[in-house]
């Protein structure tokens, strides 16, 4: 919403700084976007079109002539084609700075000279119109200064961002009501008188058949209506404001729809049988055509006017119809000022793609006891800009449907006070309310006043709205500040400092954290190899290729290895945390989503998943499990592995399958990871706080044995048998060696295992080492195919 | 020759040999010659026996001397071959430091990881615990627990993503009021809902999050970005104590001379509701190009809790008031390092990601 201050200053005598005011604006809630002080524009001064003629060389511009004074034309090269000759349009003189810091200057286009600018309104900051060169009114002196001639230096021009809950602040008047309250300055809208004649009797008639739909309707009969030009300063306030003119009947209406918020229409009379109008709900299969000669469907809930025969003859607050059209002819109008359910018209507008300056106000909510002031307001300008005046008949024709109840809400000072974090008087919350059209009134309790809610502030219903109106008025600012504090000390969770942890080990061994988009392609999970029974689908995506939430984190960092091999970035390591989802039953509707880890780490083997384990499980004081399978899905078929604490499976690893890495054309093995992140993170902290083992004093002994272990036995499983048979004299183990050779049997390869032993209370003796190797000899070589190696 | 004269003699001749070694191996091979019943020195002791009582005590002494002497003398001799020996031990260890070769470096976490955990930290400095919540939300943690009922104009702000249940899918504005539409959260304010729902208060929360828009990728906007909320529900909580922990958290995070003010505003979620701006970090409120001359930068929403919506979670609102506030995470990466497309941050381009 843009306000100029010659136009507010017309309810109320606002002064100061454009500055300090546009800050007193933006402290009550109408954030200013932009000052504009309206400057004499020196250089800039009104031209005729003198000729025209196409440019020799170009197509997109023309030449035109243009007379200032008595003297010789002067051509200039224009890219606008809207101007005929004899128009009066502005002209920048050489040497005018524009508005945007532009300097005019004599220059060439294309072989032809251009002694100036012919400018648009948007050039010279007077309105958003970039269409073509702005034409003035006739009665223009060519070669005065245009800004003078416009009556515009020294006005200021506010842009305002109004937010939702403001429909009053969509009008000038409005913005001047909220202002002058701050400024401690009267409001007041003018009763504008119109003289009449006649009676509007058996000329126009309104009947309501939905009150809900439409809460008022008023109306009034013109007669002697000649459209023709608006006056210059209804032209330039239109233009200022953002609208562009059009004529007198229609520059009249949208000037009181931006002064009073009250958007309105026009019937030409003659086309309504017997003057009727009716207003209901259209039903299904009706449909009508618009002012735009589109063809409209309806639907059910859309407000509708009606003629004597019930036709549609417009979309209630949205579009008028064709039918019913006003033009140069037209001498009789019925001029309809309604007010209408919000959500109505929020939904036909909407659903039609007809957002207008006047369904943005309907959709907020229009002041229903404005209408007769501003039909009379219409009234009254339209008298005024119409050469000879019109003729005014009858009296207002005013129907209601269901108006809304008149609100009065008990507000008690305390609890504004509680609220807002500073001790108002009772008398303070009156002052403060009265100015903003809130009446106050005392009751029997001292802390509590009644407060009547203004027609014009449908969003304030409660004590709660009225403290942000206190609040508001009083100025956030000065409210002062204090901190609450809780009475517990922050934290982190267990969890969430155990995902810090996890985090930590990764950027520890080097990988890096991506972030992949979590939406892919319906391809994805075939590419990626994952066997996914029922993905979960975007209902409205922004395109296919982001249709389905992630069943898995590997599609995502493949893409992102991808792009990195795509651009020569070959040490991608990667890795990311986050919810992964797959579809269920659930009552609540809600997919299932778990946080996974994943690693994916390029030009790397499976070990490099196995040392990231390790890392974890140190960390982490966990026991991962790994088991050995074929084909898990998405993995390296012969080179995968199942991922268990004790019973439950929480996790893979291995390398990505090479099918799949050929698909996303990445040429190197990658190692992946894969966990269950809640189910790690879980029983990590189920072995925080184990008590731990004091360090024994007395010396150790290490024993190294050797066996060749057939290919199908999993190293694990000797090293499980090792540790079982050591006993708790076992301090360490670990695997030091593996060798494949062609000195060792078939199928069978060497692994080597280095072994600890402390006792807790002794020094062990030679001899009970040697009982404790001989004992894990056996059963290795008792359990699996294998046999120590001398 | 007299006494003094043979111990002087010996004296004389141990400095000479020792004046003849070259390193510690022919030091060491000479050691039983200077020192020991076998040395010359030694072995004049037996000169004591043949003096007079009264004379013994100055031989002694002489000798005494004497050995000191040589001692002293091989002691030198000593430190300077194992300073000679050490320096060739040296010599030979010399390294070129900037041979090293290249392994592969430490990781990195996400900038909005990075940012996301410097913001909890501030707020747990602050008394703040931290919650979370799923990303998949039915249509009531969402919109309708959040005073935005199916048919709420304000609604329009968010542009959601839904989920395709199948048959289960109630698509539509939800006239019926029975809406179980299940949807990407746009905000992580269900979380607030959830947290109010299970705990009772006092509340001291913050809520950081992925969250979800149907918005077209480009410089400033993501579908997918994350945003930081927080919660307070207490007794007496005001629109005082919103400024004054927005205050608080503006200093602790960008520095003492960043502040932050209110400014009235709507949310369906809130009232009173304002926007809290900050100074502007770039020009530290002198006025540039980032805040339009204004000095300041809007940084999020936030307001007092609307009744409504208290009452939606089950807290009785005339007994406990509450504030909350939301701001985007990733904007506040992009102010810190000045980066100038959102979606650099998002195509996980290592060369990227490593320099933060
Ligand atoms: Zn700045």
């Amino acid at each position: 919403m843009k306000v100029l201050l010659s136009w507010l200053r017309e309810f109320a005598p606002i002064e100061g700084d454009p500055y300090e005011l546009a800050d007193h604006m933006s402290d009550l809630g109408m954030a200013v976007e932009e000052t504009r002080i309206l400057n004499p524009l020196e250089g800039v001064v009104v031209a005729r079109v003198a000729d025209l003629r196409p440019h020799p060389k170009a197509d997109r511009i023309q030449l035109v002539d243009v007379q200032i004074e008595n003297g010789d034309p002067m051509q200039v090269c224009c890219g606008a084609f809207n101007m005929s000759v004899g128009d009066l349009i502005p002209f920048a003189t050489i040497g005018t700075v524009m508005p945007d810091g532009m300097e005019i200057s004599q220059r060439k286009m294309r072989g032809e000279m251009s002694n100036g600018m012919c400018c648009s309104a948007a050039e010279l900051g007077l309105g958003s119109d970039h269409d073509g060169i702005m034409i003035l009114p006739e009665h223009l002196e060519t070669g005065a200064p245009l800004m003078q001639e416009l009556g515009l230096v020294g006005d200021i021009l506010w842009d305002l961002e109004i937010n939702p809950n403001r429909p009053d602040a969509m009008s000038v008047a409005g913005v001047a009501r909220d202002l002058a309250a701050r400024l401690d300055v009267p409001f007041e809208i003018p009763e504008w008188k119109v003289p009449s004649s006649g009676a509007a009797e058996g000329l126009a008639s309104i009947q309501i058949d939905d009150g809900v739909l439409c809460p008022r309707f008023t109306g009034r009969v013109l007669r002697g209506i000649t459209v023709g030009k608006s006056p210059l300063w209804m032209q330039m306030r239109l233009t200022l404001l953002g609208m562009r003119p059009i004529n007198s009947v229609v520059d009249v209406s949208n000037y009181v729809m931006l002064e009073l918020g009250t958007p309105n229409h026009t019937y030409d009379l003659s086309l309504l049988p017997n003057g009727h109008i009716g207003v209901r709900r259209a039903s299904d299969g009706e449909s009508i055509t618009t002012l735009d000669d589109q063809e409209r469907m309806l639907q059910p809930n859309d407000g509708l006017i009606v003629n004597e025969a019930d036709e549609p003859i417009g979309i209630a607050g949205v579009m008028g119809g064709a039918s019913t059209e006003i033009s140069d002819t037209t001498d009789s109008v019925l001029v309809e000022l309604a007010c209408w359910e919000p959500q109505s018209i929020a939904r036909t507008s909407q659903r039609l793609g007809l957002r207008s300056e006047a369904s943005a106000r309907f959709e907020r909510g229009t002041d229903w006891q404005i209408n007769v002031t501003a039909v009379q307001r219409f009234c009254h300008l339209l008298n005024e800009v119409t050469p000879g005046g019109i003729e005014i008949v009858g009296e207002v024709l005013d129907v209601a449907g269901t108006t809304p109840d008149s609100i009065s809400v008990p507000v008690r000072t305390s609890r504004i006070s509680m609220l807002l974090g500073r001790d108002f008087s009772s008398e303070e919350i009156r002052n403060l309310l009265t100015p903003i059209g809130f009446d106050v009134e005392n009751t029997d309790s001292q802390d509590v006043q009644l407060v009547k809610i203004p027609s014009f502030r449908p969003d304030t219903e409660t004590e709660t709205d009225i403290a942000e109106e206190v609040a508001r008025h009083y100025g956030y600012g000065k409210l002062g500040t204090t901190i609450p504090r809780s009475p517990d000390a922050g934290h982190l969770s267990p969890q969430q400092k155990l995902r810090r942890v996890i985090r930590q080990v990764m950027t520890g061994a080097g990988l890096i954290e991506a972030m992949p988009n979590p939406f892919l392609a319906p391809d994805d999970i075939t590419k990626a190899a994952l066997i996914v029974e029922e993905p979960v689908r975007l209902l409205n995506p922004l395109a296919v290729e982001e249709s389905v939430l992630r069943p898995s984190l590997l599609p995502g960092l493949l893409t992102a290895v991808a792009y990195n091999y795509s651009h020569r970035n070959m040490e991608a390591k990667l890795f990311e945390t986050g919810p992964v989802f797959e579809a269920s039953e659930d009552s609540s509707g809600l997919p299932l989503e778990t946080e996974h880890l994943a690693a994916l780490i390029s030009n790397a083997d499976a070990f490099a998943a196995t040392s990231l384990l390790k890392d974890l499980a140190s960390t982490l004081k966990l026991e991962f499990q790994l088991t050995n399978v074929d084909g898990l899905a998405g993995l390296h078929p012969t080179r995968g592995a199942t991922i268990n604490i004790g019973d439950i499976e929480v996790g893979s690893l291995g390398e990505v399958d090479p099918a799949v890495l050929r698909s996303y054309e990445i040429e190197d093995r990658c190692a992946w990871l894969n966990l269950r992140l809640d189910l790690v993170i879980e029983a990590a902290i189920s072995v925080e706080g184990v008590s731990y083992q004091p360090v024994s004093t007395f010396p150790s002994s290490d024993v190294d044995l050797a066996f060749a272990v057939g290919e199908q036995v999993q190293a694990s499983e000797i090293e499980m048998t090792l540790r079982k048979a050591a006993g708790e004299e076992l301090q360490s183990l670990h695997l030091f060696d593996v060798f494949r050779s062609g000195q060792l049997d078939e199928g069978v390869r060497s692994l080597a295992f280095s072994m600890r032993l402390q006792a807790k209370d002794k020094t062990l003796t030679d001899e009970e080492v040697g009982v404790v190797r001989q004992r894990c000899i056996e059963a290795v070589e008792n359990a699996h195919p294998a046999s120590l190696r001398a | 020759m007299s006494v003094y004269d043979q111990i002087a003699e010996a004296q004389a001749a141990a400095v000479g040999e020792i004046e003849k070694t070259s390193d510690l191996e022919s030091l060491k091979a000479i050691e039983p010659m200077l020192f020991g019943k076998k040395s010359t020195l030694g072995g004049l002791k037996r000169l004591m026996g043949e003096v007079d009582a009264q004379e013994r005590a100055d031989v002694g002494q002489a000798l005494n001397e004497a050995q000191l002497f040589v001692r002293d003398a091989h002691e030198a001799a000593k430190k300077k071959f194992e300073l000679s020996d050490r320096r060739a031990q040296l010599e030979t260890e010399r390294l070129d430091l900037t041979e090293s070769l290249h392994v592969a470096n430490r990781g990195h976490l996400h900038l909005v990881t990075q940012t996301m955990e410097r913001l909890e930290d501030v707020f747990v400095g602050m008394g703040f615990t931290v919650s979370e919540g799923p990303q998949a939300e039915t249509d009531w943690y969402n919109f309708e627990a959040l005073n935005l009922p199916a048919a709420h104009p304000a609604r329009s702000m968010f542009d959601t993503l839904y989920l395709d249940l199948g048959e289960r899918t109630e698509i539509g504005d939800g006239e019926g009021g029975e809406a179980t539409n299940i949807l990407l959260r746009t905000h992580t304010s269900p979380v607030q809902v959830r947290v109010m729902e299970s705990t009772a208060p006092p509340i001291y929360t913050v809520c950081p999050g992925r969250v979800f828009r149907r918005d077209t990728a480009d410089a400033s906007h993501m579908p997918v970005f994350h945003q930081i909320e927080g919660l307070v529900v207490d007794r007496g909580i005001s629109l005082a104590d919103l400024a004054g922990t927005l205050n608080e958290f503006t200093a602790a995070y960008f520095g003492g001379a960043i502040s932050s003010r209110l400014r009235p505003s709507y949310f369906p979620f809130t009232e009173p509701s304002a926007e809290f701006d900050i100074t502007c970090v770039i020009c530290e409120g002198e006025g540039c190009q980032t805040c339009q001359r204004t000095g300041w930068i809007e940084l999020g929403g936030c307001g007092m809790v609307h009744p409504n919506v208290l009452a939606n979670c089950g807290v009785d609102s005339e007994e406990w008031t509450g504030f909350a506030f939301g701001f985007g995470i990733d904007r506040l990466a992009l102010m810190r390092y000045g980066i100038k497309d959102l979606r650099d941050m998002y195509t996980n381009d290592v060369r990227f990601l490593e320099q933060f």
